[in-house]
């Protein structure tokens, strides 16, 4: 089933389809690593809700949920 | 000298290799027109001298955050001879895509495998013959931290050829198309060609800008995407290359020690009380006068005899004299109350100093110098220095504590926690930390702000910083405070002092809004981060971070600071008759009629004309104030002495001789004690958030963006000078605050309106212009 990463629920894992969003946040995001194919787990979510924390290739990664709303995943 | 550059992500370790290869001689300055530190060492180890440049951390040369665009220019125009690239082991994945970029320039790259030691640990086993076959590139495992390999990694790369040609993991991928854009770079003799060309197809804006490159990407990429195909066959490159490198022992168990911590830590609803509870602290061991509490929680449970009850010291003119040496050195760490570790250290400086300044202020005596030249030497300069100086220990304490919480990778997860709520004020959760430090000292959060990505961003916190009051403003509050509940018999000190930072806050929260929305707007920047696993810090680069500090601020100490305080010292014991004037008559002084002449200035904020007479010392100690804020009690003490206010024995924090003050001024001018009191108000308000000291103002000077400077100096004055009208306005009459409560409305609907769209004053102004 495909969805956004922003509407992951913790402990849900994926496998990342497309990445949109504009230039500067859709860089950023491939340069750490969210790229199509990558594996992710939703690990967290901060005290109010927003940001999210993910574990990707090995290392956490923690971003917002507008940006997060850029990727879309296959849920597993 | 050959010069080797070190490269990559963050927190892989490059600063303590960066360390153990230089040494702490290391030479640290900004890059031109950033201020991202830039750091030059020289490695002595081997047969000869290398000279080491420490690139900023970075995830990649994309040209979208300052780091990456310094180290992407300094790579390849500066060309070093090699680079170094260290890489975080235990995370081999993300730290190799900075790798395969950095090998498709022409520079020779040698690849440092850092935190062996942690991967061996855990029992893993990483092929280093294979990973050195699959890059084409030497690899050597060190551990900065334990100092091992670090000498067979100099040695390789001193014997590495300084020429290499770039090579490329896309080569399968994309081949045809990285060939058709690489031609174009070749022809045009550009170095590093294949780096280029790999960088046109990914879109990146910089070669884009290259003339006729926009051509040769329509040509190469037919209207396909590359940006995420490349950033994906980097990707899918180094997993498949990693499965035959990296030989895991066995799955790893679900949770690792970080995620232990971090469950605490990050803790839905325990983060935000644990992270209060871990502030207090820090500040309580820097700041507090009453270790742990020790002397009860309040004045009345205090049980600790002082030093003077002890029969140790006698309170004697204008301070306190010690009945021995070793009574003196107690001083330093009890009186009373048992101080604080930065307490401590900032007594022992200071009683250091005193002996110092004692000693000279003697030896002049009694060499036969005019008292004029001993009040210069004694007050102006060494009393000026050494008050700026005093605070040295203080200041390097909360670093200290602050080094710690980012080194650990705490600080982090500060910002993941408040993202949220800072979020609503057009910043990211990385601004809390500046501002939080402001409530000890404005230089170090000054600093702290470059942790901030965005400039406008980092424009704004740096404003609003002397809005969180600092250690040496809280003087001005007590005594303040103080004397108005002495003066009045009305209201409760500790309450008005409360109130007062509660007042800064608010100020800070509605300067960081108007600022976002108008002068410094922006769409708040990408929160996308790393969170780095939980480690310990190095004892070596705390050391080096406080060291770097310190040398920061004391030469600051010894050029701008030391001309302020002489030139204020020379203005308030000078006549306009150039005669010199001793502490007595200081209201005779040039600084003296200055201050009458700008007294009308400050009637608006209740303290100017209407105080009658002797106003002008609220004028004078909201100057000297731009100095260093301690001076401001200390203005009022000395003047109060002048004008025969008050006559007793000085007290140290001033509340007794400012009530002394006020009730002089009150029965001379007249005026109502309503207006008096939210005058005092308003003395404090505009105290709070008018220009910062010296030090601050100059620190701010170097960390503001080229241009910046000096609206930010207008908008201190500004915003000083409405917060302390309105306070003494509608605290003296009420009925002003209906006209405060309209224009408030009336600039947030203009903001809002212009902001939307719907009100363009440039329109305005364009069309009457016809």
């Amino acid at each position: 089933m495909l969805k956004l990463l922003s509407d992951f629920a913790v402990g849900e894992r994926g496998t990342i389809k497309t990445v949109t969003g504009e230039g500067r946040v859709r860089r950023r995001l491939f340069d750490m690593g969210v790229t199509p194919g990558a594996e992710i787990i939703m690990r967290k979510k901060a005290p109010l809700g927003d940001p999210l924390e993910i574990t990707l290739r090995g290392y956490e990664l923690t971003l917002r949920k507008t940006e997060a709303a850029c990727v879309e995943a296959e849920l597993l | 000298m050959r010069t080797f550059a070190l490269a990559g992500n963050p927190n892989c370790g490059k600063t303590t290799l960066f360390n153990a290869l230089t040494g702490a001689a290391a030479h640290v300055g900004n890059w031109p027109g950033v201020t991202v530190d830039k750091r030059e060492g020289v490695y002595k180890g081997g047969n000869e001298n290398i000279n080491i440049v420490d690139l900023p951390g970075i995830y990649s040369l994309s040209p979208y955050t300052p780091e990456e665009l310094i180290s992407r220019n300094y790579i390849l125009e500066q060309r070093p001879d090699a680079i170094i690239n260290i890489v975080d082991a235990t995370n081999l994945e993300r730290n190799l895509y900075l790798t395969t970029q950095l090998l498709e320039t022409d520079v020779s790259v040698i690849v440092a495998l850092n935190m062996i030691d942690e991967v061996e640990k855990a029992g893993d086993k990483i092929d280093v013959r294979g990973l050195e076959a699959k890059l084409g590139v030497p690899v050597v495992e060190i551990s900065a931290l334990k100092g091992r390999g670090i000498k067979q990694l100099m040695d390789r790369a001193a014997a590495m050829p300084m020429s290499r040609r770039g090579s490329t993991v896309l080569k399968d991928a994309l081949g045809r198309q990285i060939e058709t854009a690489c031609a174009f770079y070749r022809e045009k003799q550009v170095c590093s060609p294949l780096f280029h060309a790999v960088k046109l197809l990914e879109n990146d804006e910089i070669e884009l800008a290259y003339g006729g490159a926009k051509a040769v990407l329509e040509e190469a990429a037919a209207g396909e995407d590359l940006e995420a195909v490349i950033a994906d066959e980097r990707y899918k490159y180094i997993s498949q290359k990693l499965s035959a490198i990296k030989v895991r022992k066995e799955e790893r168990g679900a949770l690792t020690k970080s995620d232990k911590i971090d469950k605490v830590l990050t803790h839905r609803v325990w983060a935000i009380p644990i992270f209060a509870v871990i502030l207090f602290f820090i500040f309580h061991l820097t700041f507090s006068e009453n270790l742990f509490f020790l002397n009860g929680f309040t004045e009345e449970m205090a049980w600790l005899p002082s030093l003077t009850e002890l029969g140790l010291a006698t309170k004697a003119d204008g301070g306190i004299e010690y009945e021995h040496f070793g009574a003196e050195v107690l001083a330093v760490f009890y009186d009373g109350t048992v101080y604080s570790p930065g307490v401590m250290l900032g007594n022992l400086l200071n009683l250091f100093l005193s002996h110092i300044s004692d000693g000279v202020i003697t030896l002049m005596e009694r060499g036969g110098a005019a008292e004029w030249a001993t009040g210069l030497v004694g007050d102006g300069i060494l009393g000026g220095i050494f008050a700026v100086l005093g605070f040295l220990p203080q200041i390097l304490t909360l670093f200290l504590f602050f080094s710690i919480l980012e080194d650990t990778g705490y600080m982090a997860r500060i910002a993941f926690v408040l993202d949220r709520i800072f979020r609503r004020f057009g910043l990211s959760g990385r601004a809390f930390m500046p501002m939080i430090m402001g409530f000890g000292c404005s230089l170090p959060a000054t600093i702290n702000t470059r942790t901030l990505a965005d400039d406008r961003e980092r424009t704004a916190t740096i404003r609003v910083i002397p809005f969180f009051s600092c250690g040496a403003k809280l003087p001005i509050l007590t005594a303040v405070a103080g004397g108005i509940v002495g003066a009045f018999g009305i209201g409760n000190a500790d309450l008005i002092t409360f109130g007062m930072y509660v007042f800064g806050i608010c100020t800070a929260i509605i300067c960081v809004l108007l600022m976002r929305n108008t002068t410094q707007k922006g769409e708040t920047p990408p929160f996308i981060m790393e969170l780095p696993a939980y480690r310990l810090p190095g004892f070596g680069n705390l050391m080096l971070h406080l060291w770097d500090k310190a040398k920061h601020f004391v030469k600051k100490a010894f050029t701008i600071i030391f001309a302020s305080t002489v030139i204020i010292w020379l203005f308030s014991h000078l006549s306009w008759k150039w005669e010199y004037l001793p502490d007595e008559q200081m209201n005779e002084s040039m600084l003296a009629s200055l201050g009458m002449f700008l007294q009308p200035i400050f009637t608006p904020l209740g303290f100017g004309s209407q105080l009658g007479q002797f106003g002008w010392v609220f004028a004078v100690a909201a100057i000297t104030g731009l100095i260093a804020k301690e001076n401001v009690i200390a203005t009022f003490t000395a003047l109060a002495l002048c004008i025969g206010a008050y006559a007793g024995v000085g007290t140290e924090e001033g509340t007794e001789e400012l009530a002394a003050l006020i009730n002089v001024i009150s029965a001379d001018s007249g005026i109502s004690r309503a207006q008096f009191v939210a005058a005092l108000i308003s003395f404090i308000a505009f105290n709070m958030t008018t220009i910062p000291c010296f030090a601050a103002v100059a620190t701010a000077k170097a960390e503001l963006p080229a241009g910046k400077f000096r609206f930010t100096l207008l908008f201190w004055l500004a915003a000083s000078y409405i917060a302390g009208a309105m306070i003494y306005t509608v605290g003296a009459f009420v009925w002003p605050l209906a006209i405060w409560a309209a224009c408030a409305a009336t600039v947030t609907v203009f903001i809002v309106l212009r902001n939307t769209g719907k009100f363009d004053i440039m329109k305005i102004f364009s069309k009457r212009r016809k």
